[in-house]
């Protein structure tokens, strides 16, 4: 006991100045700085943030990014259209598939190229797929970050069939390069559809078990429920898209409102929030994929059976692989193609995609020729990062770690 | 000319340059001067409504007087509609005034914009490289008379020759 009277005499003392205070305790305050990262487990990658600390609240805090900076818009400038695809692979490297897709359609949109049916069929129902990766990557690691860390191992497991999937339709799990401008580099196989059609049975009940998991783990809703709020307005004045802007009651959905691909032919929900806070963020990832199974149910029934999956357009589009090797004419526009480029048109282009973090853009100047002569990508993660300052205020130190998980941060897209 | 454009060379007569679309995007050149007042428009009045903060972004065009332009691109979640404002700035005189007042997501697409390209923006709250080091000597790597491999800061690091040494 006389111990804890001791420790009572440090933090309350006496301000001089007020002399009638005397009897009254004054808390000993002190501003604390904390550096959490660049080597930290719940940044998902090199990210430092400097908090301001009042107690255990946060004041302040500074983001510092950059360790993961390769320049690739630099790059972009010195490789043709075509040799950009890998580079996005490398943007987001949880979903591959989406960042191709989004950086297609720029250059589809630059060069008025219209893809074949059953090619946007096979891209939206990728696209499907992978937009169900990056929610179950963020719902494992979200949960593991904040203490729950059952879900990690079930998300995972089912994570694991996609991406097998993916090795078996491009022969990569996370570096895909599959979309092509125009169309895709090759069509499904015949035991892919039937496993396509297997994990739509399979998949919805093991949704809901995910939910029990979560749902009913009191100290994974105290830690969710009312943390990071962000009203409407300030969410849109920050640039936040996707699940963590239609939390707060947005509803800006690019797949509904500048719809692409095959999705303007299925009919799906966009699910809106209402209160902004990170469990409504997470809600909202959940009914996605319940979503995303619709889309992908309803794009396996009306994709035609047959057809090309990349446009015929020489000037544009790579030839199909097996012609390369076969014919003459095939190879030398092969090798023109990756040697010089196609010629683009002077002009410039913004194409935003909706990918399962928020919009991914691609702005695209072109002064003619074989490289884009200036892009832009506008990456949700780095725009996200800009509110987090905003968006920690006030809360715990152990909150920050919600906040940055709530957005789904990837930082090899945040730095570029 | 798009409505949109009109409205803005109606209400800004000077400070309204040119307005093209292209492959369905709209861009509106406008003078720095009239930068601020323009977002501060497209942001208040109700029949546009640009809540929503897409990029800020930069590009080079160093064989022109008139070297940088910068480019926001805002969007209106009521209306639906996308507008690009491009403004150019020279070299010698490389000030934007900021739009973080009116888009605070602005702050850090503007800092990118600095550190890329070495554009600066008046009023920004926190004017600092973002994406390379704080003390990077090679100046902005975006700029096209910037090397792709950069100018040979990378290979005077210490750690580089240690091994070559002992």
């Amino acid at each position: 006991m006389a111990h804890l009277e001791d420790q009572r005499e440090t933090i309350y003392k006496v301000d001089p100045a007020h002399p009638e205070t005397k009897d009254l305790p004054i808390l000993r305050t002190e501003e604390l700085l904390l550096n959490m990262g660049p080597q930290h487990p719940a940044t998902h990658g090199v990210l430092k943030v400097i908090l301001d600390l009042e107690g255990e609240r946060i004041t302040k805090s500074t983001v510092v990014m950059g360790f993961l900076h390769r320049g690739v818009e630099k790059l972009a400038e010195h490789g043709t259209y075509h040799q950009f695809i890998p580079h996005t692979d490398r943007l987001d490297y949880v979903c591959a598939m989406y960042n191709n897709f989004a950086y297609c359609r720029a250059v589809e949109k630059l060069m008025n190229v219209t893809v074949p049916e059953r090619a946007e069929y096979l891209r939206t129902i990728v696209a499907e797929v992978q937009r169900i990766i990056g929610h179950l990557f963020w719902l494992g690691t979200q949960a593991l970050d904040i203490g729950a860390m059952t879900v990690f191992f079930y998300t995972f497991r089912d994570r694991e069939i996609l991406l097998d999937w993916f090795d078996e339709l491009c022969g990569a799990r996370l570096t895909t390069s599959w979309y092509r401008i125009g169309g895709v580099e090759r069509d499904f196989t015949a035991s892919l559809e039937t496993k396509i059609r297997d994990f739509l049975a399979y998949f919805p009940p093991k949704i809901d078990e995910y939910v029990v998991f979560l749902e009913k783990n009191r100290i994974w809703l105290a830690r969710t429920v009312g943390v990071a709020v962000i009203s409407a307005e300030d969410a849109l004045g920050y640039g936040l898209s996707g699940p963590t802007l239609r939390g707060s009651g947005v509803d800006y959905d690019l797949r509904k409102y500048e719809s692409y691909g095959a999705y303007p032919k299925c009919e799906f929900s966009v699910p809106v929030g209402k209160n902004g806070d990170t469990y409504d963020r997470y809600w909202i990832r959940i009914e996605e994929m319940r979503e995303s199974i619709k889309i992908i149910r309803q794009c396996m029934d009306q994709m035609p059976k047959e057809g090309p999956v990349l446009a015929d357009v020489p000037s544009v589009t790579l030839p199909p692989k097996n012609r390369v090797f076969t014919n003459l004419e095939s190879m030398i526009q092969q090798f023109k193609l990756f040697s010089q480029g196609f010629d683009a048109p002077p002009g410039e282009i913004y194409c935003g995609t909706e990918a399962h973090k928020g919009e991914l853009g691609f702005y695209i100047v072109s002064t003619g020729g074989g490289n884009p002569y200036r892009l832009k990508i506008r990456s949700p993660s780095f725009i996200h990062m800009g509110a987090f300052d905003f968006m920690a205020k006030g809360y715990m130190i152990a909150d920050a770690v919600t906040i940055f998980g709530s957005y789904d941060i990837v930082m090899g897209e945040c730095d570029r | 000319m798009h409505p949109i454009a009109e409205t803005i060379q109606a209400r800004f007569p000077d400070g309204f340059l040119s307005a093209q679309e292209w492959r369905g995007d709209l861009a509106v050149t406008v003078k720095r001067e009239a930068l601020h007042a323009i977002g501060r428009f497209l942001k208040d009045d109700p029949a546009m409504d640009c809540d929503y903060i897409v990029h800020v972004s930069s590009v080079d065009w160093p064989d022109e007087e008139e070297r940088f332009e910068v480019v926001y691109e805002v969007y209106s979640i009521r209306h639906r509609h996308r507008i690009r404002v491009k403004t150019r700035v020279p070299e010698h005189d490389c000030y934007v005034d900021s739009l973080t007042d009116i888009w605070p997501g602005a702050e850090f697409m503007e800092r990118e914009v600095f550190d890329m390209m070495g554009i600066r923006f008046n009023n920004h709250p926190d004017m600092r490289r973002i994406l390379m080091p704080d003390d990077f000597p090679e100046g902005y790597p975006l700029r096209k008379d910037f090397p792709l491999q950069g100018k040979g800061w990378r290979d005077s690091f210490d750690f580089l020759n240690e091994g070559a040494t002992s």
